[in-house]
């Protein structure tokens, strides 16, 4: 793997993410980082289910809500540090994301994609009547527990460069699952599920490991997202918006490769800052991508990579 | 000695009509069996109840001694046996490769990524696709498929391949160049079942055959037996040309 390119564009990746803000010494553009890094963990991760086995998975934040609520509360009412709290996060709703995938697995295409957003809603539906975790008003986090990390201002530093790890991760994960014999597994699935048993592929077992597995680095980048608002509310931490625009990102920069969610993430983060801060399109980023999926599957559906890839054959061994 | 595989009493209904009805048969390591049959005789939902697509309503199906009575396809596969569609069934945006190396990937040796490419780059030799290996299954044509689909099952290392009309749809030139195909998998020491409407092909190729009717076995023997038996005269009677063809290679 170390000989590939590919590691090593991935690496750079990171560098300039960990590097850009402190050099420039911006906060701002450290925020917007940190927002990209968010959506490049949660595209990567959905592109395991959507681009290798062809599962559109519509409520993927409930992975990133529900390990919001797990780390807030192991921080919060049991004191545990920041690191196992999420490691935590990550474990349990993995764990969660397999038995549901036991079951709701056995479905395909639309029917599929419904179950996905009707998990969504339901551990919605049981965090706002569940009162250890605040129920409907959600979770505060007391401030002092920014202190064993230096304080707030240096505990968000410290958030920026643990998300952008788990972003680096989630894009190792990608790789490293794409040039397995498990990821070959996934790809058979995605384009005949029916041929891929036949030809020996575990399919039920593999696609509860992939949504699992789906689960585990935006649990984590939850739980820190979280403790960094050191707030955390149902409606904020379940918000479908965030999966489309997730499935969005995807698509846009090609289902199924690596480089493309990243990519169509960092577009996307870029496009979204703008118009906020445009007085006229504020809060427009969800016509416009609603506006986006449509052109994306009505004419391009290799999203932005398949344009790449058609221009510049050679590039495929380069950016995978 | 026991049978490679062995159906005892197999049925499955759809809907009140029924498909495969109370088949019994073995097959004997090593042999080519053939399978005809009117449409509709039963032949492919027989396949699809071997390699567990279907889960048939009664009777067994045993593989080296192996009860593998609906099995999950994956489960059956691992044990050795491979399958062809009648329909092929490419992954149709991975490459002619990548197709045979997913066969040999999940198939009976369980092979890791570097050997499963090795092992599905000479299938693909073996039935003529060392040209194509980079292409996408899309891009083939219906011969290349079909070559594809065979090739694919065979990356497997099977014990026991079921051919599902594997010959349909090809030009004379390419039917040839598969019947050689076909023998040299048995050469191989594998078994085969093979399902065809050609009866010059599956005469010349199966050490024994079985007529299916209506879900039923109609007569079973060598080629020529089955070709002067009166029963199946009849049966194909209602396909005056396939009789008349019958009748000659007989």
């Amino acid at each position: 793997m170390l000989r590939r390119p590919f590691f090593w564009v991935i690496a750079l990746v990171i560098a300039v993410f960990a590097l850009a803000p402190i050099l420039a010494g911006d906060v701002e553009l450290r925020e917007s980082l940190l927002l990209a890094a968010v959506y490049i963990t949660l595209a990567s991760n959905l592109n395991l289910m959507l681009g290798y086995a062809g599962y559109v998975n519509f409520g993927s934040i409930v992975f990133f809500g529900l390990g919001g609520y797990i780390c807030v509360y192991l921080m919060g009412a049991q004191g545990w540090p920041l690191a196992a709290a999420a490691l935590a996060a990550g474990v349990g709703v993995s764990l969660a994301a397999f038995l549901f995938g036991l079951g709701i697995l056995r479905l395909r295409g639309a029917f599929f994609a419904l179950s996905t957003i009707g998990v969504n809603e339901a551990i919605q539906a049981f965090v706002s009547n569940f009162d250890p975790w605040g129920g409907s008003a959600g979770l505060y986090l007391s401030t002092e527990l920014f202190q064993p990390l230096g304080g707030p201002m240096q505990a968000l530093w410290i958030v920026y460069f643990l998300l952008v790890a788990v972003m680096g991760l989630s894009l190792y994960l990608s790789y490293a699952i794409k040039a397995s014999k498990f990821g070959l597994g996934l790809l058979a699935i995605g384009q005949n599920e029916n041929a891929a048993a036949v030809l020996g592929v575990p399919t039920w077992r593999y696609k509860a490991l992939v949504y699992s597995a789906s689960a585990f680095l935006p649990a984590i980048a939850g739980g820190l997202y979280f403790f960094k608002s050191a707030f955390i509310q149902p409606a904020d931490a379940f918000d479908l918006s965030l999966s489309t625009e997730a499935i969005v990102i995807a698509m846009l920069g090609g289902q199924g490769t690596i480089t493309g969610p990243a990519l169509g993430a960092y577009l996307y983060e870029e496009l979204r800052g703008w118009l906020l801060t445009s007085e006229t399109f504020s809060n427009f980023q969800l016509v416009i991508a609603g506006a986006l999926l449509l052109v994306i599957v009505l004419f391009a559906p290799g999203g932005l990579m398949g344009w790449i890839y058609g221009r510049w054959p050679r590039l495929r061994k380069v950016l995978e | 000695m026991t049978a490679l595989l062995e159906i005892r009493g197999l049925s499955k209904s759809f809907g009140g009509v029924r498909a495969v009805d109370g088949l019994s048969f073995a097959l004997d390591t090593g042999e080519i069996v053939g399978l005809i049959g009117p449409n509709g005789a039963g032949k492919s939902t027989l396949f699809n109840l071997i390699n567990g697509v279907f889960a048939p309503d009664a009777g067994r199906v045993t593989f080296h001694g192996i009860d593998i009575t609906g099995a999950a396809p994956d489960r059956v596969a691992r044990h050795g046996l491979a399958r062809t569609h009648q329909i092929v069934q490419p992954l149709l945006d991975m490459t002619v490769l990548e197709n045979c190396t997913v066969g040999a990937c999940f198939g009976r040796e369980n092979l890791p990524l570097g050997r499963a490419r090795e092992a599905a780059r000479e299938t693909a030799v073996l039935v003529g696709l060392e040209d194509r290996l980079d292409q996408r299954a899309a891009q083939l044509t219906i011969a290349g498929k079909k070559r594809l689909e065979l090739a694919r099952a065979l990356s497997a290392r099977p014990v026991l391949l079921l051919l599902d009309e594997v010959l349909a749809g090809l030009n004379p030139t390419e039917i040839d160049h598969m019947v050689g195909v076909i023998h040299r998998i048995r050469e191989r020491g594998v078994s085969i079942l093979i399902i065809e409407h050609l009866m010059r092909a599956i005469m010349s190729l199966s050490d024994r055959i079985i007529v299916l009717n209506s879900g039923q076995k109609l007569a079973e023997g060598t080629p020529i037996e089955v070709a002067n038996d009166p029963a199946v005269i009849e049966a194909y009677l209602g396909d005056p040309a396939l009789a008349e063809q019958l009748h000659r290679r007989a």
